[in-house]
C-alpha cells in the first residue's frame, strides 16, 4: 500500500514538475525577445516615446532575464511554488494568482455540479443500455445521447445559446450572473448564479453524458457474462438486485479509473464552453488573456490546470484501493 | 479481397462513419462547381446578408459568402485532422511498438511518458503552444495538434504487440534466425494493420477536437478558412447573439456532422476487431 501511494505520488509530482518545465522553457525556446515585443505593445498603447533599448535592458534587470538561464528556472521553481506567478500585463499590476483566484471558484463549481450530474446520469443509463429487460424507452434515448456525445461541448454550448437564450429566451446569454448585480451571500445570489449557469452546465452534461454511458455500457456487458451473475440468478435473487448489486457495481471501478483518464479532456471541453457564455470562470479568463496576448496570466492558467488535474488524478488513485482493495496490495 | 469488403458491408456503423466523411470530404471537390469560391474572400460580396437566391447561406459580417466559405474550410478542417492523426499514429505506433517488442526499461519510459502526457490537460499545452507561435499555418497547427496525439495509439499498439509477441509463429519466425527489425516489420506489423486503422481513427478524432478547440479560442490560422476558424469568426462578431443564424449553423452542423462520422467510424472499427478477436481467439 505505502509502495503503492508513494509511486502515485512521485508520478503526480513528475507530472507537475514536467508542466511547470515546459511553462518555462517553452516561450523560451521560441524566437524573438518577448521584452522588446512587451515593450512595443506598451509603448504602442501608450504613445510612449524614448530609449527603448535602455527600457528593456532596466526591464529584463527587474524580470531577472539577465542571470543564467539554469537560475532563472530555479527562480521560477521556487517562486511558482509560492503561487507567484507574476504580474498581469493588461490589468498591470494585477497578480496573476489574483486573477486565477477570481475565476477558480466559478469553474471548480461549474465542472463539479455538472461532472457530477453526467457522470451519475451516463453511468446509470449506460447500465440500463447494457442490461436486457430494460425497455425501449432506455434503447430510444440511448441512440441520440450517444450521437450527442461525439460532438465538442462547446458547439453543442453554442447550439443551446442560440435555442434557449436567443430563439427562445428563458436563460441568460452568459455571465455568472446580471451586470448591475453585487454579489452577496444570500439565496437571491445563489439563485441568480445557479440560473445562469444552468446553460453551460447543460452543455457540459449532454455533451459528456454518452461518453460515461458507453464505457459503462462495455463494462457491464462483460460483467453480465460472469458466473456470479448466473449463479445469483440459479439463486433466485431479483433482476432488480442482480443488475444493482451484482452488475452495477462491480462495473463501477472502471468506470471511476475512466473519469480519472477522461479527466483532461472533460476539463479542456469546459474551458470552450465558458468562452461561448462569456462565464467568468478560469476558461473565460483564458481566453480574455490569449485575446490581449497577456503571456503571464495564459501562462499562470495553463499551469494551474496542469496541477490541478494531476492532484485530482491523484486524488483519484488514493480512492481505488478503497473500492478495490486489490489494488494497491502489491499486485498491479 | 472480397472477403474484406463482404466484411466491412456488414460493419453499417463502420461504412455510415465513413461515407459520412467522404460526404464532407466531397464538398471540398463538389463544392467548387457550385459556388465561386473567390466569394470567400474577405469583403468579396456584399456583408450581413441573410439566404437568398443569390447567396445560399447568406453572407457574414466581413462580406464573405458563407456557403463559399464552407466549401473551402471543410476539406482544410479534414486536412488538419488528417495529416496531425497521421503524424500521431507514426509517433505513436513507433514508440507502441518499441516499448511492447523492446519490453523492460524502454517499455516503462514510454509508458510513464505516456501516462504523463495524458494527464496533462492537451488544450493548456496547446494554449501555450499556440500562443508562442508567430504565424499559425495549417501546417504548423498539424504538427502541434499531432504532439498530443500520440498517446493512445502508443498505448493500444503497445498492448497488441505484447500479446502477438508472444504467439507461436513469432517463435518460429525467431528460429528460422529472423530478428530484431526484420521481424518487427515483416511478422509485427502484417497483424498490427488493423489496429493501425483503428488507432488512425482515434488519433483523427482526438486531434480534431484539439484543433477546433484551439481554433475556437482564436488561436487557429488567422489567414486560413476552417470551420473553427469559422465559428470563432462567428463567435468574435457575435453572430448567434445577433440572431445570424445561417452564419454560424453551416460550421457547427459541418462540425457536428464530422465528429459524429468519427465516432461511428471509430465504434464500427472496434466491433470489427473484436469480432476478429472472438473468432481467432
Amino acid at each position: 500500500m505505502a509502495t503503492y501511494v508513494l509511486r502515485r505520488l512521485a508520478l503526480m509530482l513528475l507530472v507537475i514538475l514536467m508542466a511547470m518545465t515546459v511553462n518555462f522553457f517553452l516561450p523560451r525556446a521560441m524566437p524573438g525577445d518577448p521584452v522588446e515585443q512587451q515593450l512595443q505593445q506598451l509603448s504602442a498603447g501608450g504613445g510612449q516615446t524614448g530609449d527603448l533599448a535602455a527600457t528593456a535592458a532596466s526591464m529584463r534587470t527587474r524580470l531577472g532575464l539577465d542571470q543564467p538561464l539554469w537560475r532563472q528556472y530555479l527562480i521560477y521553481l521556487a517562486n511558482s511554488a509560492r503561487l507567484d506567478l507574476g504580474v498581469s500585463i493588461a490589468n498591470y499590476p494585477q497578480p496573476v494568482i489574483d486573477a486565477i483566484r477570481a475565476g477558480l471558484p466559478w469553474t471548480v463549481g461549474l465542472l463539479g455540479i455538472s461532472t457530477l450530474i453526467s457522470f451519475s446520469l451516463g453511468t446509470l443509463l449506460g447500465g440500463l443500455m447494457a442490461w436486457p429487460r430494460s425497455g425501449w424507452l432506455v434503447r430510444l434515448i440511448g441512440v441520440p445521447v450517444i450521437m450527442i456525445s461525439a460532438v465538442p461541448y462547446f458547439v453543442l454550448g453554442v447550439v443551446l445559446l442560440a435555442s434557449f437564450a436567443i430563439a427562445w429566451p428563458i436563460f441568460p446569454v452568459g455571465g455568472g450572473y446580471p451586470f448591475s448585480f453585487l454579489p452577496r451571500a444570500d439565496w437571491q445570489t445563489l439563485w441568480l448564479i445557479a440560473y445562469h449557469g444552468t446553460l453551460p452546465a447543460l452543455s457540459i452534461v449532454l455533451a459528456s453524458i454518452g461518453t460515461w454511458a458507453v464505457a459503462m455500457r462495455g463494462m457491464v456487458v462483460g460483467v453480465l457474462g460472469e458466473d456470479y451473475i448466473t449463479l445469483a440468478e440459479a439463486k433466485g435473487l431479483s433482476p432488480r438486485r442482480i443488475f444493482l448489486a451484482y452488475g452495477l457495481r462491480n462495473a463501477l471501478l472502471p468506470q471511476v479509473t475512466h473519469l480519472a483518464l477522461t479527466l483532461s479532456h472533460v476539463v479542456s471541453g469546459a474551458i470552450l464552453v465558458e468562452v461561448i457564455f462569456a462565464y467568468p470562470g478560469i476558461g473565460y479568463r483564458l481566453y480574455q488573456a490569449i485575446q490581449a496576448k497577456d503571456v503571464f496570466v495564459v501562462q499562470g492558467i495553463v499551469l494551474l490546470l496542469s496541477v490541478s488535474i494531476a492532484v485530482t488524478t491523484f486524488l483519484l488513485d488514493l480512492i481505488y484501493p478503497l473500492i478495490d482493495p486489490r489494488i494497491g496490495s502489491g499486485r498491479r | 479481397m472480397s472477403a474484406v469488403l463482404a466484411r466491412l458491408s456488414r460493419e453499417r456503423l463502420l461504412l455510415f462513419g465513413l461515407l459520412l466523411i467522404l460526404l464532407l470530404a466531397g464538398i471540398g471537390w463538389l463544392g467548387p462547381f457550385l459556388v465561386d469560391t473567390r466569394l470567400a474572400e474577405i469583403g468579396a460580396t456584399r456583408a450581413r446578408r441573410p439566404p437568398d437566391m443569390l447567396h445560399w447561406l447568406g453572407t457574414d459580417t466581413q462580406g464573405r459568402d458563407v456557403l463559399a466559405a464552407l466549401v473551402k474550410a471543410t476539406p482544410k478542417t479534414l486536412e488538419i485532422g488528417l495529416l496531425a492523426g497521421l503524424i500521431g499514429l507514426s509517433i505513436g505506433g513507433t514508440l507502441g511498438l518499441l516499448a511492447g517488442y523492446l519490453r523492460g526499461g524502454v517499455d516503462a519510459l514510454i509508458r510513464t511518458l505516456a501516462d504523463i502526457a495524458m494527464t496533462i490537460p492537451a488544450i493548456a499545452v496547446l494554449v501555450l503552444v499556440a500562443t508562442n507561435v508567430r504565424t499559425m499555418t495549417v501546417e504548423a497547427m498539424a504538427l502541434i495538434v499531432a504532439g498530443l496525439a500520440w498517446m493512445y495509439p502508443t498505448r493500444a499498439i503497445r498492448a497488441q504487440t505484447l500479446s502477438l509477441r508472444e504467439l507461436a509463429y513469432v517463435d518460429v519466425a525467431r528460429l528460422n534466425g529472423i530478428g530484431g527489425l526484420q521481424l518487427v516489420v515483416t511478422e509485427l506489423l502484417p497483424n498490427l494493420a488493423p489496429y493501425f486503422a483503428a488507432s488512425f481513427v482515434t488519433a483523427v478524432s482526438s486531434a480534431m477536437l484539439a484543433t477546433v478547440g484551439l481554433e475556437a479560442l482564436g488561436l487557429g490560422p488567422q489567414n486560413e478558412l476552417t470551420l473553427g476558424m469559422m465559428l470563432y469568426w462567428a463567435q468574435y462578431y457575435g453572430a448567434v447573439l445577433r440572431g445570424m443564424w445561417w452564419w454560424w449553423t453551416p460550421p457547427v452542423a459541418a462540425i457536428a456532422l464530422i465528429f459524429i462520422g468519427l465516432l461511428s467510424a471509430s465504434a464500427g472499427m472496434d466491433r470489427l476487431l473484436n469480432a476478429r478477436t472472438r473468432t481467432e481467439g
